[in-house]
């Protein structure tokens, strides 16, 4: 295919701001993002994740700071300077264009004369060769995304910005276009950047997430960093569910803290914890709990005093809310595959878990941050 | 009894529609069939079946100077128009600058004044400037009122583009000038051809704002007008049935090439 382009490298975000008014959209952000990767930008709706893209792009100037690309500074270049190509979220296919010469877009502008081997390689990556000379408009949504896919590919950028580009699909056809972009992504090789507010989205594609809000950068790192031990309550519960329970370091035990969460004595890993001071909220995910009767022995740290609040049976697991004696509901998934008896509503039981996966918070954060943050269905959410 | 009301029911609307349309259209086939009659010049009773007027539109002193200088100042008003409105449409639609929503309603004001006021007016105005009216100032004229119509058709389909659109030509590498030649203006052109159509149809179909202003010249409504005295010519007629004929052929082609396309 084409040849690389002569700026490639990792894209460096320094200190990016973008102020709209009064209102900040992105706020003194600084990010490397490694050449090769799958990087997936993640925040609710307004969190200047789009901006952030928009401004790589080159579709929005920034405040201030800096944008490289390798050792290229493209903060103020055109758009149509840099060797970046964006997957739009309505897709923004040319209307007036056959799918062919939507593909060709690029190459052609580019001064290339040969295109045809070119956009027919890039209609075969994504099994649409037989719509070649079809117009946008009688394509199904799923394929023209996979024409904006093709799109931006056949050009073989530096890096490929990828803008909410499933939100418009409905769930059945997300999760195969999931799979197949990551495949995609390891077959030509390109950085991707997508941005989405989706976090199943971005933990199934994605090597490296940063959490974004308000603006900020929350938390980076592999999924099952930001899944197992999260930094902040934000990242705690926009990522997955958690359960948060106040309490305080009371001693330390080696490589372990003791902790008091409301007269109970629990063990947490000192690399888990991003306490600043005694203060904490302890956090455990929902499965990793397991529930016992008051007379089954159990391992690991334990609670004691629970009592079965409500049990929703959802096929694949059993959620449960256990109220605990200091009158918070825990929310607990338990796999259906024991031979323990489902538990009712009104038992008492133990809750225990291992205490490897306990992960402590600061005290004084807001446990619910990040929890009411609904999916935005609409198209446009940064500006 | 039951019957005949549940048929009348079923068939209310379609009664309705044939009752409209009939009113309609009966003018339209009154000109058609009038442009066949042998009536000689004065054509308001039928006086027999003929092929005369259509084998000699030009028959009847005048009629086709008159034509040609209605076809003449509508294609040079309809040119500059065009290309002025479409200019104003791309300014208003696009770009933020002070004084826009009163630009928005200045192009608002031809439109809205009545025609004898703009047509005096004017008149005066040329008088004042001494420019003796005739056949440029009516071209001036009418590219002033076409211009508004133009401004408001394109800027309707300008603010329907997707600005995304032009941001994916951008991100793909073509620059200002081919985004607009590449994107922008092949999605506004049904736009501004319809504005045209407008433009041209208006012009043409001027009788008052032309009347104060082209002097000694005659066009073809003003044509109409003047032997409407005496009895209009059945060349009128047939000149006035191609017209309706080729405006015709011209939708129909539209829509076939239309469907056509959307096939493909």
């Amino acid at each position: 295919m084409a040849e690389k382009s002569s700026i490639h490298g990792d894209l460096r975000l320094v200190n990016l701001t973008k102020t709209y008014g009064d209102f900040t959209a992105v706020n003194d952000l600084s990010l490397t993002i490694p050449e090769g990767s799958f990087f997936a930008l993640l925040g609710p709706s307004g969190c200047g994740k789009t901006t952030t893209l928009r401004m790589v792009a080159g579709l929005e100037e920034p405040t201030n700071g800096q944008i490289f690309l390798g050792d290229t500074d493209i903060t103020f270049t055109k758009p149509y300077q840099r060797p970046i190509n964006t997957v739009f979220q309505n897709y923004a296919l040319f209307p007036h264009l056959s799918i062919f010469e939507n593909i060709a877009f690029g190459l052609r502008r580019r001064g290339i004369k040969d295109v045809k081997e070119q956009v027919e390689k890039a209609l075969e990556l994504v099994e649409l060769s037989h719509l070649a000379s079809r117009k946008p408009t009688q394509l199904s949504g799923g394929q023209q995304q996979r024409i904006a896919l093709a799109r931006a590919i056949v050009n073989r950028p530096a890096l490929l910005l990828l803008d909410e580009p499933l939100g418009a699909l409905d769930l059945k056809l997300r999760r195969q276009m999931q799979i197949e972009l990551k495949w995609i992504q390891k077959e030509v090789g390109l950085t991707f950047v997508h941005v989405t507010h989706d976090q199943e989205e971005a933990m199934t594609m994605a090597d490296t997430i940063a959490v974004m809000n308000e603006g900020e950068i929350e938390q980076l790192g592999s999924p099952a960093d930001l899944y197992d031990n999260p930094k902040t309550a934000f990242v705690a519960n926009f990522l997955g569910q958690s359960n948060l329970i106040k309490g305080t370091i009371s001693g330390n035990d080696g490589d372990n803290h003791i902790v008091d969460l409301f007269g109970q004595k629990i063990s947490l890993a000192k690399n888990r914890s991003h306490a600043v001071d005694n203060s904490i909220y302890a956090g455990i995910r929902p499965e990793k709990f397991r529930i016992s009767r008051l007379e089954t022995p159990t391992s690991g740290n334990i609670l004691t005093g629970g009592k079965i609040e409500d049990v929703s049976y959802i096929g694949v697991s059993t959620q449960y809310q256990v109220l605990m004696p200091w009158g918070q509901e825990v929310m607990i998934f338990e796999q259906n595959d024991d031979a323990v008896a489902p538990f009712s509503v009104g038992e008492n039981v133990n809750i225990s878990w291992e205490s490897g996966f306990t992960f402590a918070l600061r005290g004084d954060e807001d446990a619910e941050a990040g929890m009411e943050v609904e999916p935005e269905e609409t198209i446009d959410d940064d500006e | 009894m039951r019957k005949v009301s549940r048929w009348f029911q079923r068939n209310l609307i379609r009664i309705y529609a044939l009752v409209a349309f009939t009113y309609l259209l009966i003018p339209v086939a009154y000109t058609v069939v009038f442009s066949f009659n042998d009536g000689g010049k004065s054509n308001l009773i039928w006086k027999g079946f003929t092929f005369a007027n259509w084998l000699n539109p030009c028959g009847a002193p005048e009629v086709c100077t008159a034509l040609g200088n209605s076809i003449k100042i509508g294609l040079l008003a309809t040119t500059f128009a065009t290309i002025l409105g479409t200019m104003i449409a791309f300014a208003i639609g696009r770009h933020k600058f002070r004084g826009r929503s009163s630009t928005n309603l200045l192009i608002f004001l031809p439109m809205a004044t009545p025609e004898i006021v703009l047509g005096a007016s004017l008149l005066s105005l040329f008088l004042t400037l001494k420019i003796n009216p005739g056949f440029w100032p009516t071209v001036i004229a009418h590219i002033m009122f076409c211009m508004s119509f133009v401004v408001v058709t394109v800027k309707a389909r300008i603010a329907s583009l997707d600005p995304r659109l032009e941001q994916a030509a951008m991100d793909l590498y073509a620059n200002e000038v081919e985004t607009f030649r590449r994107v922008t203006l092949p999605l506004v052109a049904p736009g501004i051809a319809a504005a045209a159509l407008l433009a041209f149809s208006l012009s043409f179909d001027d009788f008052i704002i032309t009347n104060f202003n082209s002097g000694t010249m005659t066009t073809f409504p003003k044509f109409i007008y003047v032997s409407a005295a005496r009895g209009i010519p059945p060349q009128a007629n047939v000149i006035g049935s191609s017209m309706f004929i080729i405006a015709l052929v011209i939708v129909i082609l539209g829509q076939v090439v239309g469907r056509k396309r959307a096939v493909k």
